[in-house]
């Protein structure tokens, strides 16, 4: 652990590139709009896969009208509710989730983090935004399409999604693609920019093993996001081929209602794999970010540094690897070879043991430590439950015999969004709650922020932890309604009643949020300098919030790991990233002299 | 102390929900019972870990709650205890994949005596063929169908002569017989999956998938389609009927040939029958495409 804690503090390598000059902005229109400071992208990323998620929020209050109350709301038609789940996944996955993580946190933090002035091609940073939102804009204007928005699910799986029994196969699908072709461009402008900071970027004394696990998470997630997109971004090039030219990629002979199509000879399973050979690092590429974040969010809180710092980081590489050769668990009945079910149980199940290592290391961080029981922290314990909840019932579908009466149900609906919905969103906030301070230099209101998270947290586990039963019953999902049927008694739509009923107001504790967002903003209390008393590098700015080129006229120089709290003979309980050893207070000799460890 | 609180409650809580809930598996019809035992498993070893995790969250929450100057403990790794845990969750992991895979072998090897019979998938109804006398399914592609031919049969192929079709009609099953289910699409992708069969398997156009069980109990067990496909997916229904032998073999002989509905279209008895399938039993939803025009 020499390279990880004290015992090697001290030596700084040199520079090996001297500081660069940076693009300074010369008008309003430079420096908040066509910005090319990562700080200011990050907030503009932030905003629009807010603004979207929004649209995401509402979509699935309207799905969750239908599901809990099938009969009372005639203005819901089955084509509405097949486009509002749709648009919900794909929005929340891709829109929302991908970019707060990647565009929002990473174009923050990995700078400051990392101490760099700044990204390492900060145009390429901006023209990653901006064409960002335009993918978003085109997503909103299939809504505006005749036929509206696509209605094929958000795996979008061929042949339906491009068929006329599926609602918005005219322009619906044509622009969900070309939005979807969009947004990986944009993305892997912006992604090859975070690896190349993170490689390149460092300040002095800044090794690999000192950087806080968030730029871990986050470096790890965009390599995997730059190699999964690219076979997204085929299977969507491909679907259009099929829909515009004509073309059979994914096409077989197919006759629709007594019509006979010209299609003929393509396979809709190849389709499937493309899409999850991207959708299972997807699901990594929103959990790693969060791994990351969370085990910041747990030691600062905590006191006391992350335990097994290098087994977090290897574990994190580790499951970055896996997740690429996982992904036909999700097609365990999509009648591949059945041979493919044993490698692939396999490897899930594999990947199981360092995701549940890191669960221990983030409970063995609470050991013996002194913990702050501030928002920030409660949402990184709400992540622990909910995460470790919807990760053992990885366990149930990612072992392929158990998959067979489970995949499609609501099961699978009650686990993806407790793995990958409401656990990283509980550390989206709680790292907008625990950074709030260093972005606008004041602190969110802590009552509305305990409210927020109770009734979301609370809200959120009595939502899913009830529907994964309604998948052992056999409820399958993506049904507007379960109709007349002998096989589902009266208590399952009583079930679903309650489950609608939880989620209008989960949903509405997030408008508090925003609120409280908005109105501390102007009225918060005054957060000055490292107010969580934190170690990394970001909270070392000369000024808060950090200003352009963030370091002021010197870089900082790093003689430690990001977790220096509760060092032994210290005088304070943390010891900055950037502290030299000779500058570290000491406690007075008696104390220090008596100090034993395990006390 | 409140927080350390509910985090008990909740773990105590989901315990308690699990172990009274009326929601639970419907009462299974087919052999797949080792599937659920396999799901039991799982149930436990998860089940142990997650209490585990939340009462030890809970207590370090409530024991170390912060006071000002605490010491906490400074120890960055300890790779005994990281191995262990390796250890207690490989195994862990390795009592549930175990039984996992053998039931996945069992549900892929189907018995030699295992009957044969087609699931025509189709937006948005299920339609079924059995190999008649001779016990051979007839060759099918979806180039042939025709409206006298909604399957596709080969007509030039002798065994499809006498094949049953029963079209948007209960598929009826004989008890304690394994059957083969094949399963094939005219459209696009479906899901043939019946709760209490336990089993399912997507339906893929221009492919033909598999899977077999054998019903172990007689009853009226609803076909719910599993993937979506479309409008009308929740829609898309049907029944089978498991018999005993007497009656199912009563059933058998009243269902029609290929051969005979053939001729029944060519002497236009069979007015019904002209419009093809996509006449029957659609599901009032009306597809975008369509009403758009």
């Amino acid at each position: 652990m020499s390279d990880i804690t004290q015992d090697d503090v001290g030596y700084v390598a040199p520079a090996e590139v001297d500081d660069q000059d940076l693009y300074h902005p010369k008008s309003w229109i430079t420096k908040y709009v066509f910005c090319q400071d990562a700080k200011v992208i990050a907030i503009q990323y932030s905003a629009t896969a807010t603004a979207i998620g929004l649209v995401a929020l509402v979509l699935s209050w309207l799905m969750r009208l239908q599901l809990g109350f099938p009969d009372s709301f005639s203005f819901i038609e089955p084509s509405d509710y097949y486009q509002f789940i749709t648009a919900h996944g794909m929005i929340m996955v891709i829109y929302l989730l991908t970019a707060l993580f990647l565009g929002g946190f990473g174009n923050y933090m990995i700078p400051l983090m990392v101490g760099a002035r700044d990204m390492a091609f900060p145009y390429v940073n901006m023209v990653s935004y901006w064409v960002y939102l335009t993918a978003v804009l085109v997503l909103i204007a299939s809504f505006y399409v005749p036929g509206g928005p696509t209605g094929a699910g958000w795996t979008l799986y061929p042949p339906q999604a491009i068929l006329s029994g599926t609602p918005g196969s005219d322009g619906g699908i044509v622009l969900m693609l070309i939005s979807l072709a969009l947004f990986i461009v944009g993305f892997t402008m912006g992604g090859l920019n975070y690896v190349v900071t993170v490689l390149q970027s460092r300040t002095r004394g800044m090794t690999l093993m000192r950087m806080p696990l968030t730029i871990w998470g986050i470096f790890t997630a965009t390599i995997l996001a730059l190699l999964a997109f690219p076979a997204l971004l085929v299977g969507a090039v491909m679907m259009l081929f099929d829909r515009l030219l004509g073309t059979s990629f994914f096409m077989p002979n197919i006759v629709e209602f007594g019509e006979h199509l010209s299609y003929g000879g393509g396979s809709p399973i190849l389709f499937q794999h493309l899409f999850w050979f991207f959708g299972h690092p997807e699901v990594y590429i929103v959990a790693l970010p969060a791994f990351g974040i969370v085990s910041d969010l747990i030691s600062v809180h905590a006191r006391r540094h992350i335990f097994g710092y290098r087994l977090m980081v290897w574990a994190i590489v580790i499951i970055g690897a896996l997740s690429f050769i996982v992904w036909a668990h999700h097609m365990y009945v999509s009648g591949m070879n059945p041979w493919f079910g044993f490698f692939f149980a396999t490897t899930t199940l594999i990947i199981a043991i360092p995701t549940a290592l890191k669960v221990y290391n983030w409970t063995l961080t609470l050991w013996r430590g002194n913990i702050r029981l501030t928002v920030p922290m409660l949402f990184a314990i709400g992540f622990i439950i909910t995460f470790v909840n919807g990760g053992i019932t990885g366990l149930f579908l990612g072992n392929v015999a158990v998959d067979v009466p489970l995949s499609d149900t609501m099961f699978v609906v009650a686990h993806f969004h407790m793995v990958m919905g409401v656990a990283p969103m509980l550390v989206v906030f709680g790292g907008i709650y625990h950074w709030y301070p260093l972005i606008t230099g004041r602190m969110l209101d802590e009552t509305l922020g305990k409210f927020h998270f109770w009734v979301t947290f609370l809200g959120a586990y009595l939502i899913y932890f009830p529907m994964h039963y309604l998948g052992f019953v056999g409820v399958p999902r993506r049904y507007f309604e379960l109709g007349d049927t002998q096989v589902f008694d009266s208590s399952v739509g009583d079930l679903n009643a309650f489950i609608s009923i939880v989620t209008w107001i989960v949903g509405f504790a997030q408008i508090v949020f925003l609120y409280n967002m908005a109105r501390s903003y102007f009225k918060g209390k005054e957060a000055g300098q490292n107010p969580w008393g934190a170690c990394s590098l970001e909270w070392q700015t000369p000024q808060v919030p950090p200003g352009h080129g963030n370091w002021g006229k010197e870089l900082p120089l790093v003689y430690r790991w990001a977790y220096d709290y509760g060092v032994p003979g210290a005088a304070h309980d943390f010891v900055p990233q950037n502290m030299a050893p000779n500058d570290v207070p000491m406690a007075e000799k008696g104390r220090e002299s008596s100090r034993s460890r395990k006390a | 102390m409140i927080t350390a609180l509910i985090i008990v409650l909740v773990a105590i809580g989901s315990v308690v929900f699990h172990l009274m809930s009326p929601w639970w598996w419907t009462e299974i019809a087919s052999n797949w019972g080792f599937i659920d035992t396999t799901i039991i498993i799982t149930f436990w070893v998860t089940g142990i870990v997650y209490t585990a995790i939340l009462l030890f969250v809970g207590y370090c929450i409530w024991k170390f709650r912060f006071q000002e100057g605490r010491k906490v403990e400074y120890e960055p790794e300890n790779p005994k205890l990281e191995w262990w845990l390796t250890a207690l969750t490989s195994i862990g992991v390795v009592i549930m994949l175990a039984p996992g895979l053998i039931a996945w072998k069992q549900f892929i090897t189907v018995p030699a005596d295992a009957a044969e019979f087609e699931v025509l998938g189709q937006q948005w109804q299920w339609n079924f063929r059995l190999p008649g006398k001779d016990g051979v399914l007839g060759k099918s592609d979806n180039r042939n169908i025709t409206a006298e031919n909604p399957f596709g049969i080969d007509p030039k192929d002798p065994n499809g002569k006498d094949d049953l079709l029963i079209e948007a009609d209960d598929l009826h099953l004989p008890i304690d017989k394994p059957v083969k289910v094949l399963l094939r699409s005219v459209d696009v992708l479906h899901d043939f999956y019946v709760p209490q069969f336990r089993g399912k398997m997507d339906i893929i156009p221009g492919m033909v998938t598999y899977f077999w069980f054998t019903p172990i109990r007689t009853g009226n067990f609803e076909i719910l389609c599993a993937e979506l496909c479309g409008v009308g997916h929740h829609a898309m229904r049907g029944n089978v009927i498991v018999d005993n032998q007497s009656s199912y073999d009563t059933w058998l002989n009243e269902q029609q040939t290929f051969e005979q509905s053939m001729a029944q279209f060519e002497t236009g008895n069979s007015i019904g029958k002209t419009a093809g399938l996509a006449s029957k039993q659609v599901p009032d939803v009306t597809p975008q495409k369509v009403s758009a025009q």
